[in-house]
């Protein structure tokens, strides 16, 4: 079924051409959609691709090479304060202050990567969770990040105000494009180097760190090279994630946000690129929009309000987006370990020898 | 503040996350489970003490022991109903898994009790200090947590050594497959010890909340410290823990006391490095991994 008979086989973008359909009448509907949408929804767009663009960097980390991260908040923290810092006090275009922060982040990345050379398990899981709370902590304390007030984003221009080609975005529609196509890049970056040889050097070191080096995977370059690329993608992610809220404060990125993140890997299934994108969609979609105004679903929501007057408190009703989170988390484990991919896979083989 | 001062303020602090580390560690020995849960089970149980103050009037002792079977209770449900229907989870599962827990438990207690800061104190306070030598003022708070500290250990030591369950965990914890030929139900060892986990770490919890709070997010950072405590002793040895309580809770006093803004992260920052340095915890044997 899934025999690769080459090496071009392997690496090939589209495996047939049943997918190849798929891809191009899902990105003719991401384009054509901002037609239909309101602004809030293209905000929640907005929202999901900017988490979809963390869920694949952070794949690479957890997924592909095996690492537990639990403060990737930090280097979504930094690509934020970075872009927006670079910008305004620096005065240096959107673009290339975007790629420096980035850099900045997955050096960073880099930083964290050292003590994950001889961590692991819950000894890494306590590293990166202190580390972003590090980073929050750091934010908060210093002036020139703008202490616990926050910092507003400027004006989104993508030209070079400096040379007189001024391309300001004003509207939710056309940050929707700005993010799409950064998006796509970089989902199509990350598709592209699970494949090469970086890419299944990851791979080794998840299946056996030890074996990987007794074949010549060197483990110093590849693990901080696994964390230095995920945090680029989380660096690129908070610039963009600052001009979609246009407002942020240093408890903007706390641990809930860390474990957001690990979440909508693990939902969507480790280790697939599909899943995690389906993942950031599926719970960002969850955790912005439905669990957080449930009051306001159909019949469920009055069932709530009611049962929550009645043994709770009703203003307590924000929590039920906690428990609902927590509920997926366990249940998707418990039931499905594999993600939305693994049951995907389920589904795809079902029908392929059915009726057997 | 004079160095005395500090010196005992943070080893009571350190015996408290001493304490709650050794909830962390119980469980971590018998099922290799790092419970995330931990720091929101044992808010949960505290709020229970609280609703059977504040709402029913009971008397300070009646409601903790409610807490604490409370924290009992819900050890069991969670190890029974959360973890043990997931089949060969992997670190990273069992990961996700506790942290579910905590943001559901998380969520039900600000969806009972609300968001806002409770009044809750316990008989010990932290205002009434005593004179044990000149230059030596010991609060009330920081005698009652050295004592009760002392007491759950040596209770803890007995318990192991001496009690046909307690040999039966430590059975549990070297070699499960084995213990399970010798007749030992290790699934019930395991809820067990989820219970005992959650009792101590309520234990720990009351004591904490006369320095802090009580609102649903209190036990978070106390929790961190105490997982660091556990980390930096090593997470398999219970005089590590301690141990590593006492160093957390130092640092963070000293250091806290130098520069107050830094005294959330100084304990992390400081763990990391001595991670680098000896990457499984000051007093864990470092077995070389089987291929």
């Amino acid at each position: 079924m899934d025999m690769k008979r080459d090496y071009y086989e392997d690496i090939e973008l589209f495996k047939s051409g049943t997918i190849l359909f798929w891809s191009i009448v899902l990105l003719v509907a991401l384009f054509v959609a901002p037609v239909f949408l309101s602004n809030y929804h293209l905000y929640l767009f907005n929202l999901i691709m900017v988490h979809v663009i963390v869920a694949v960097g952070l794949n690479i980390l957890v997924g592909s090479t095996g690492q537990i991260a639990l403060g990737h908040a930090g280097f979504f923290a930094i690509g934020a304060y970075g872009t927006v810092l670079l910008m305004t006090k620096l005065a240096i275009p959107f673009f290339p202050a975007l790629i420096i922060t980035a850099f900045i982040a997955s050096f960073f990345g880099f930083i964290l990567g050292l003590p994950a050379l001889r961590l692991e398990g819950p000894y890494l899981a306590i590293a990166t969770l202190a580390f972003g709370l590090a980073i929050m902590h750091v934010i908060g304390h210093m002036e020139l990040f703008g202490g616990r007030q926050g910092l507003m984003a400027p004006t989104l221009d993508i030209g070079i105000p400096q040379l007189g080609l001024s391309w300001e975005l004003w509207t939710e529609k056309s940050k929707y494009y700005l993010i799409l196509i950064i998006a796509i890049l970089m989902v199509l970056f990350a598709v592209n180097i699970l494949k090469t040889r970086v890419g299944r050097a990851f791979v080794a070191i998840r299946d056996s760190d030890i074996a990987a080096e007794v074949i010549g995977v060197n483990l110093t370059i590849y693990k901080t090279l696994a964390f230095a690329v995920s945090a680029f993608y989380a660096g690129v992610a908070g610039g963009l994630f600052a001009f979609v809220l246009g407002f942020f404060d240093p408890f903007t990125f706390n641990l809930i946000i860390s474990i957001i993140f690990l979440v909508m890997v693990v939902v969507g299934g480790l280790g697939s690129v599909m899943g995690s994108i389906t993942g950031a969609a599926l719970i960002t979609y969850l955790w912005y929009d439905v669990f957080k105004n449930v009051d306001e679903v159909p019949v469920v929501g009055d069932i709530l309000l009611a049962f929550s007057r009645k043994f709770l408190t009703a203003s307590g009703i924000d929590n039920f987006n906690f428990v609902a989170l927590g509920l997926v988390m366990i249940g998707i484990i418990i039931f499905e370990p594999l993600g939305i991919f693994g049951a995907w896979i389920r589904v795809k083989k079902y029908w392929k020898t059915w009726p057997f | 503040m004079p160095f005395e001062q500090l010196l005992i303020e943070g080893l009571a602090m350190g015996a408290c996350y001493g304490l709650f580390g050794l909830a962390v560690i119980i469980i971590y020995k018998t099922s290799e489970v790092v419970n995330f849960a931990a720091g929101t089970m044992a808010m949960f149980s505290v709020y229970i003490a609280f609703h059977f103050i504040t709402f029913y009037g009971f008397p300070f002792w009646v409601a903790f022991i409610a807490s604490l079977i409370f924290a009992g209770l819900l050890g069991v449900f969670v190890e029974f109903f959360f973890l043990r229907p997931a089949k060969n989870p992997t670190l990273l599962g069992l990961i996700v898994i506790t942290i579910g827990v905590q943001l559901l438990l998380a969520g039900l207690a600000g969806w009972k009790w609300g968001a806002d800061q409770q009044a809750f104190s316990i008989p010990f306070s932290y205002q009434v200090t005593y004179k044990l030598l000149p230059g030596f003022v010991v609060s009330q708070w920081a005698v009652a947590v050295f004592i009760i500290a002392f007491i759950v250990v040596t209770i803890l030591a007995l318990f192991f050594k001496f009690t046909k369950i307690g040999t039966a965990m430590r059975a549990t914890q070297q070699n499960k497959y084995a213990a399970k030929i010798m007749g030992i139900k290790t699934d019930r060892i395991t809820a067990f010890s989820w219970a005992f986990s959650s009792v101590i770490g309520v234990t720990a919890a009351m004591l904490i909340t006369a320095r802090t709070i009580l609102d649903p997010e209190f036990m978070m950072e106390p929790f961190l410290r105490a997982f660091a405590a556990a980390v930096l002793g090593g997470l398999m040895s219970i005089p590590g823990v301690l141990i590593g309580g006492g160093i957390v809770g130092l640092i963070e006093n000293f250091f806290g006391y130098l520069s107050p803004a830094w005294k959330p992260i100084t304990a992390f920052v400081i763990i990391v490095l001595v991670l680098c340095i000896r990457p499984s915890g000051l007093f864990a044997k470092h077995y070389v991994k089987k291929v």
